[in-house]
């Protein structure tokens, strides 16, 4: 696949600010703006990653973003594939510049978060397998963050202190984050104290719900070269891949996974297949990866993230936590922004936020919580109904 | 009266789940109309096939604070609910329920049998809703090769 360059990023410090999403995004698309040195008038393409919990507004985040930055006659799209709304945005962007629609693309995520449960909009509807997982089981999204932490812990031995101990590295990452909204370093006895949400996984395992934004300018590779960019950031591949059928893991928000009584079916993990996409997109493979920014909903998700990507085999997460391996220092840094432990989920925002901060990492500006030497990154992510999520980027 | 209707049934006095099935395969879903479907397949109309009652825990968790709406809580003061995702026998299909009452996570182990139970989620003045539930076998009950039907006409 061919690359594109990333040539700015930029982020609204992530909160509970309760002010409307489009001042975040555009805030970030501003320092994204002038981080690359782009004008705003040579950008051809707004790609808006979408919230649903803005009102009218958040469904058309495109425009919205585009209108308060100033409408310029751009090219616009909404995307809106939940936590993976991020990814989804800068697939369409690439899309552009790679058909030679666009030079230049700005992707803008950014929400906010109300207090609480993340749950379905208001209504009867018992033909919305999402307002069903609730109104029949009560089964939260910490509900399924618990049922693989248990499975884990069945199937390998982890243990809770386990849990704890990825949130102590990825608190103690993100302690000097500017754009972090938990600074706070945690020790396990933190962890171990606070109350239990979803057995075997306590509140300070799961990650809280934020208000943030991120963006990135991006350009063709030949853009970037004639306006100055020697050695950009690249974007290598990305992945959007659904599940394939049939996929025995249960995942939110369904009330079953696929029936596996069909020996003659293939079996693909999904969460295995994100990161097969990517890797052939980007024509590498775990061994090359330097640094990775993984969706860590909960603590122990975190650890199954280090196998579905292939850094370990599975049942070594722990290993590597435990070793050091995944801390900053360590031979494969996971989550050096602090993850979504210390940020909180801003769903359109999450995506690519992994992405600015691999972007840091690659250009050697992260400061406190530098990876040394990183050339390469990933992320990884996932949105509600099967969507896959993952960016790698390279320098 | 079923909290929701079309998802189980307990006619003929036994609870079971009502699926889809692609016919003549072995490829079930799950609530019948919103569990996917077979992309090796084209277009075909599931037959309606009531799901095997028993299968093991694949895992199991809790909620320890209330769910947000549209789940109505039963009864004031909130007591945390436990929830299995348990794999049916037959269909390799993992389904999610709440356990039981008094059902804990001390008392769940990965692979142990359980079996569907019908079961009030909350009430009103009007009727009680039910829902399925899971709850694990008791020991020395029979077990479920003699109680199994595959399929309602």
């Amino acid at each position: 696949m061919d690359e594109i360059a990333v040539l700015g990023v930029g982020m609204h410090p992530w909160g509970k600010w309760g002010r409307n999403f489009t001042e975040y995004g555009v805030a970030a698309a501003r320092d994204a703006l002038a981080d690359a040195g782009v004008d705003y008038a040579d950008v051809g393409f707004v790609s808006g990653a979408v919230t649903v919990r803005c009102g009218y507004p958040g469904y058309v985040a495109g425009s919205t973003f585009a209108r308060a930055l100033g409408f310029t006659g751009a090219q616009l799209a909404s995307s809106y594939s939940a936590c993976a709304s991020g990814a989804t945005a800068l697939q369409v962007a690439r899309g552009q510049i790679l058909s030679g629609a666009c030079d230049v693309a700005l992707v803008v995520g950014a929400d906010t978060t109300p207090k609480g449960f993340l749950a379905p909009n208001a209504g009867d509807r018992p033909d919305d397998i999402d307002w069903l997982r609730f109104r029949l089981v009560g089964a939260t999204n910490p509900v399924y963050f618990g049922l693989h932490a248990r499975r884990r812990m069945d199937l390998y031995g982890a243990t809770t202190d386990d849990f704890a101990m990825v949130k102590v590295k990825n608190s103690r990452h993100g302690a000097s984050n500017p754009n972090a909204r938990f600074t706070k370093e945690y020790g396990l006895d933190d962890v171990r104290n606070s109350p239990v949400v979803s057995d075997p996984l306590r509140l300070l395992d799961i990650c809280a719900t934020s208000d943030g934004g991120a963006a990135m300018v991006v350009s063709s590779m030949r853009w970037a070269r004639d306006h100055g960019h020697r050695n950009p950031v690249r974007v290598a591949g990305i992945s959007t891949v659904s599940p394939t059928y049939p996929d025995p893991v249960i995942d939110l928000p369904y009330l079953a996974a696929d029936s596996v009584a069909d020996p003659s079916a293939p079996l693909v993990g999904f969460k295995e297949s994100i990161g097969t996409r990517v890797y052939d997109e980007a024509g590498l493979g775990p061994d090359d990866v330097d640094v990775a920014e993984v969706y860590d909903l909960s603590s122990a998700m975190e650890l199954d993230w280090y196998e579905q990507l292939g850094f370990c085999a599975p049942g070594e997460a722990e290993r590597l936590l435990r070793d050091g391996e995944t801390s900053i220092g360590g031979r494969l840094p996971v989550n050096p922004s602090g993850g979504l432990g210390a940020f909180g989920e801003a769903v359109p925002a999450q995506a690519l936020a992994q992405v600015c901060e691999l972007t840091w990492q690659l250009r050697g500006t992260a400061g406190a919580r530098q990876v040394e030497r990183a050339k390469v990154g990933i992320t990884v992510n996932q949105g509600l109904f099967g969507h896959g999520s993952s960016v790698i980027v390279r320098r | 009266m079923p909290a929701v209707e079309g998802l189980f049934t307990v006619d003929d006095g036994e609870p079971r789940l009502i699926g889809g099935r692609v016919p003549g395969t072995d490829s079930y879903f799950f609530p019948k109309h919103l569990g996917g479907a077979d992309p090796r397949v084209g277009p075909v109309e599931l037959e309606e096939v009531l799901l095997s009652r028993r299968g093991r825990v694949w895992s199991y968790t809790t909620s320890h604070y209330p769910p947000p709406p549209p789940f109505v809580v039963a009864a004031e003061p909130y007591v945390p609910i436990t929830v299995a995702a348990v794999e049916l026998e037959r269909e390799k299909m993992v389904v999610l329920g709440q356990c039981s009452a008094g059902v804990s996570p001390e008392d769940l182990e990965v692979g142990m049998e359980m079996e569907l139970t019908v079961d009030t989620l909350y009430r009103d003045d009007d009727c009680d809703y039910l829902v399925w539930k899971w709850r694990p076998v008791a020991a020395g009950s029979a077990g479920p090769e003699a109680e199994r039907r595959d399929s309602i006409s």
